[in-house]
């Protein structure tokens, strides 16, 4: 790391512009900087989970019983639409693209913003007015026909609050479109030189095959939901039956969509993990080029997969068998992660940090997940459980043991870097426990649920169903109280905890080259790069050297 | 460790792995009873993906469970894990091994599937992905007639509609219409679904079957009942505020039971026979 030593005394901007900070209100404005926009999706997207969150809690006491005794079935449709809604399009796609994906790109590959600063915040400021929609959209009833608005159920119920809702979520689609071009853009072209693509941390490879998928598959959904749009306010008839529409073509269109959403959802998350693993096991990580190239492979495979989510709608043999094939395929690619961070484990030095207790516990999580899916990618199996628990339990494990493990490990990770302060390690080791047993004991008897004959979206069950209902409420409860210890550590650290050195875990990537928080422009003088992100093993003396190079 | 224990326990895990998996795969007791002739298929194949699903969960969750334990920084030990990069062939390995898995599984689908019935309601009726975009009268999609039945016409027919929150059985043979599926054992059955004011999914847990019922899109299921009893219909797609109740039965007659029952409703029904509800044909 001697060249930035070196590279210090070219410094040509003064002290006083670098050690600049942000106020606590330039948050709340229309600022530019790609750290504070990230900090604005973070923050605000944890509001939602929050909110999000508590319509579980609500829907999970409802089922606690087999009658509809807690929420008039009706408002219980819109607590479940607007729960997967709202943790979908407000928690877990902005927190892993926006919030990490803002704050870290830049920093990641040696620039000092993202290539266009105002388009990125003109998206950020497309969220507020989007999750407002939402919950204002509950004065209409609230949207009640699911995540999916299938027609004709989301053509006749609640007309406005279901316009309110696919405003909301053409807004979303619009930011995540602006965002992705972003991505794009600031990786190709505003990588320092000296960083070959091979150095490149694994968390940009993953943010650019999310990129890519954002902006191949989100225009299909907004032209999908705005024909529907165009039904229930225009009088038009894309998806009105007994007018000569076509009901099941806006599923394909949903679903062109919203699988490679699942992927949006976990491809920044498997970056996230790919590093802090190597961090936390002070080891590089195994195969970077597998991993990196799976993300890809995974993009280009999960455009065509979609129809596994139709096995029993209207479509023809030959598509669900095509389906199930493709679908299959795509275990491949995942699977390929999945080793590849074992592999790192395997020899490394594992440090029990609360950020490498939850990338552990995602990584054990994930499998159950991936496993579960791959039987629900097989038309015959699927026939049986589609529709039911089982696919409950299923997107369960892969997004909250999956994503929200993952964005719970960033955070933990990369909280000194954000705030310049500690978070609490024994709080997070609580709230890891806590979190782990209670996304399992909600989650894991919801398969059998699903395969005993429990349909999902129901507000009412078959009496048979309650002792196993009963346990995922209490496990429910538990996860509902494991967010307390976090929120609270969060908010308290962030306010009061220890200063953090500028490189606390000992990491490689060039993020940890800056001071904690980053003074605005990022860097004094650009980083360069000298050795690979996950050279550890190797590179310990160098390590020192960044640590003074750069105060 | 040592060279040679280190593969005997290789080998005695692999053989434990094996067992668990299998014991896993034949008794995991998840699914309810069988009672359509498509049930055993279905769950043979489920049953085998177990089996395959708890090896892997063993072998990767033994694998994360062991670096956790074996490979833990120790107190005081500052230092790094070895630079270990990646392997070649372990990567091909655990890239071909998956490979060869889920190939092997979507032949499988498509084996059971063509069991089931499945690919019949296209071979059958000359349909080609255009009628995707069909109107209400064109070829059914769903579980046609198995190999066994093909060409043969099914021995009952019954026209099923769904609608906000309740199934409609008419069975046009007899022009009896009733509010629960009555079918005999060990017979041919074709069920004709159809839906006209929202997406509904008839599902019978214990016959593994599920087809959903579209405004717009004739769908079908075509089954054997193998077992006498009373089993419930679940809606499965979600259709509005009381979708979760709505639900009905099966029962599966002895063919005099079903006669019995049929004879009885025939009569029952006489005075109202054109009330008969509007379904698609
Ligand atoms: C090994 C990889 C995976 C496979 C093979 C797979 C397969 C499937 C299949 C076939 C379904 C449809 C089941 C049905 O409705 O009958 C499904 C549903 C779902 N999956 Fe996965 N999945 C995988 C990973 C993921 C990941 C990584 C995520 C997100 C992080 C995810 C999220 C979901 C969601 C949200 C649904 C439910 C959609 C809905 O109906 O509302 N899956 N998955
Ligand atoms: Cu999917
Ligand atoms: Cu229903």
């Amino acid at each position: 790391m001697t060249q930035l030593e070196t590279s210090q005394i070219t410094t040509v901007v003064t002290e006083h512009e670098l050690h600049q900070r942000w106020k606590w209100y330039d948050y709340f404005t229309f600022n530019i900087d790609h750290k504070v926009i990230g900090i604005q999706y973070l923050v605000t997207a944890f509001v939602f989970y929050l909110i999000g969150g508590l319509m579980a809690m609500a829907i999970r006491i409802e089922l606690n019983t087999p009658d509809a005794d807690f929420l008039d079935p009706n408002l219980y449709n819109a607590f479940m639409t607007n729960h997967g809604t709202l943790m979908i399009f407000m928690w877990i796609v902005p927190a892993a693209i926006g919030g990490f994906g803002n704050f870290l790109v830049p920093l990641m590959v040696g620039a000092r913003d993202m290539a266009f600063p105002k388009l990125n915040a003109i998206a950020f400021w497309l969220n507020p007015p989007a999750g407002a929609l939402l919950l204002g959209s509950f004065f209409f009833g609230g949207s009640q026909s699911g995540w999916t608005a299938y027609p004709p159920l989301s053509l006749i119920t609640a007309n406005t609050a279901q316009t309110m809702w696919i405003l909301a979520i053409v807004l979303v689609g619009t930011s995540s479109i602006l965002g992705a071009l972003n991505f794009v853009v600031t990786i190709l072209k505003m990588k320092v030189p000296s960083m070959q693509w091979t150095q490149m941390p694994l968390f940009c490879w993953a943010i650019l095959a999310t990129s890519v998928l954002a902006l191949l598959s989100t225009p299909v959904l907004a032209a999908g939901l705005v024909l529907l749009l165009f039904d229930i306010n225009f009088g038009t008839s894309f998806f009105k039956p007994d007018a000569g529409g076509n009901v099941v073509l806006y599923q394909h269109l949903f679903w062109f969509y919203s699988h490679p959403a699942v992927y949006l959802m976990i491809l920044p998350i498997f970056g996230i993990m790919s590093e802090v693993i190597p961090v936390h096991a002070r080891k590089p990580i195994f195969g970077y080029k597998a991993i990196a190239y799976s993300s890809l492979a995974i993009c280009v495979i999960g455009l065509f997969v979609w129809v596994h989510h139709m096995f029993t709608s209207g479509t023809p043999p030959w598509m669900r068998m095509f389906f199930t094939i493709s679908t299959l395929i795509v275990a491949v690619p995942t699977g390929v992660k999945i080793f590849g961070w074992v592999a790192t484990l395997w020899g490394g030095k594992i440090r029990f940090t609360s950020a490498m207790l939850f990338a552990i516990g995602l990584l054990s999580m994930f499998v159950v997940g991936g496993l579960g899916g791959v039987t629900l990618g097989t038309a015959p199996f699927d026939l049986h459980v589609h529709d039911t628990y089982y696919v409950v339990g299923h997107f369960h494990y892969v997004l909250f043991g999956g994503s929200v493990f993952g964005i719970y490990a960033g955070i933990y990770h990369w909280f000194p870097k954000i705030t310049g302060r500690m978070m609490n390690e024994t709080w997070g080791r609580v709230h890891f426990a806590l979190t782990f047993v209670g996304t399992h004991l909600t989650f894991l008897p919801m398969h059998q649920l699903g395969l005993q004959g429990m349909p999902r979206r129901v507000a009412m069950y078959d009496p048979q169903f309650a002792g196993i209902n009963h346990i995922c409420t209490i496990g429910a409860i538990v996860l509902g109280i494991s967010v307390l210890p976090f929120f609270f550590n969060a908010i308290w650290s962030w306010l009061y905890g220890p200063k953090a050195a500028d490189n606390p875990w000992d990491a490689l990537t060039l993020e940890w080259t800056t001071s904690s928080p980053p003074a605005i422009e990022n860097w004094e003088v650009l980083p360069v790069v000298t050795h690979g992100p996950y050279d550890y093993g190797r590179t310990v003396e160098v390590n020192q050297t960044v640590q003074t190079a750069s105060i | 460790m040592k060279q040679i224990p280190l593969g005997i326990v290789t080998l005695i895990a692999g053989i434990l792995i094996t067992l668990i998996s299998l014991w896993v795969g034949q008794n995991n007791h998840l699914l309810p009873e069988q009672a359509s002739a498509q049930a055993p298929l279905v769950d043979n194949f489920f049953n085998v993906m177990v089996a395959i699903g708890t090896a892997l969960f063993l072998v990767v969750q033994g694998a994360i469970l062991f670096s956790v334990i074996k490979f833990r920084r120790r107190r005081g030990d500052n230092t790094d894990g070895e630079p270990i990069e990646g392997s070649f062939p372990l990567e091909i390995l655990w890239t071909i091994i998956p490979g060869i898995i889920v190939i092997g599984l979507g032949i499988y689908s498509v084996d059971v599937y063509t069991e089931m019935g499945g690919m019949d309601a296209i071979s059958h009726h000359g349909m080609t992905h255009e009628s995707m975009m069909a109107q209400p009268n064109s070829n059914p999609i769903g579980i046609g007639s198995t190999p066994a039945n093909e060409g043969k016409p099914p021995s009952l027919v019954v026209n099923v509609t769904g609608m906000q929150y309740a199934w409609l059985f008419n069975y046009p043979d007899s022009n009896v219409n009733t509010g629960e599926l009555h079918v005999p054992v060990g017979q041919d059955v074709l069920l004709n679904i159809s839906a006209n004011d929202v997406i509904h999914s008839f599902w019978i847990p214990q016959f593994r079957l599920k087809q959903d019922a579209i405004p717009g899109q004739a769908t079908q299921l075509r089954f054997t009942a193998t077992k006498t009893g009373q089993y419930p219909v679940v809606c499965a797609e979600l259709c509005g505020g009381y979708h979760g109740s709505m639900r009905t039965s099966v029962v599966v007659h002895t063919p005099e039971e079903y006669d019995r029952w049929l004879a009885e409703n025939r009569i029952a029904q006489q005075p109202e026979m054109d009330r008969t509800v509007a379904v698609n044909p």
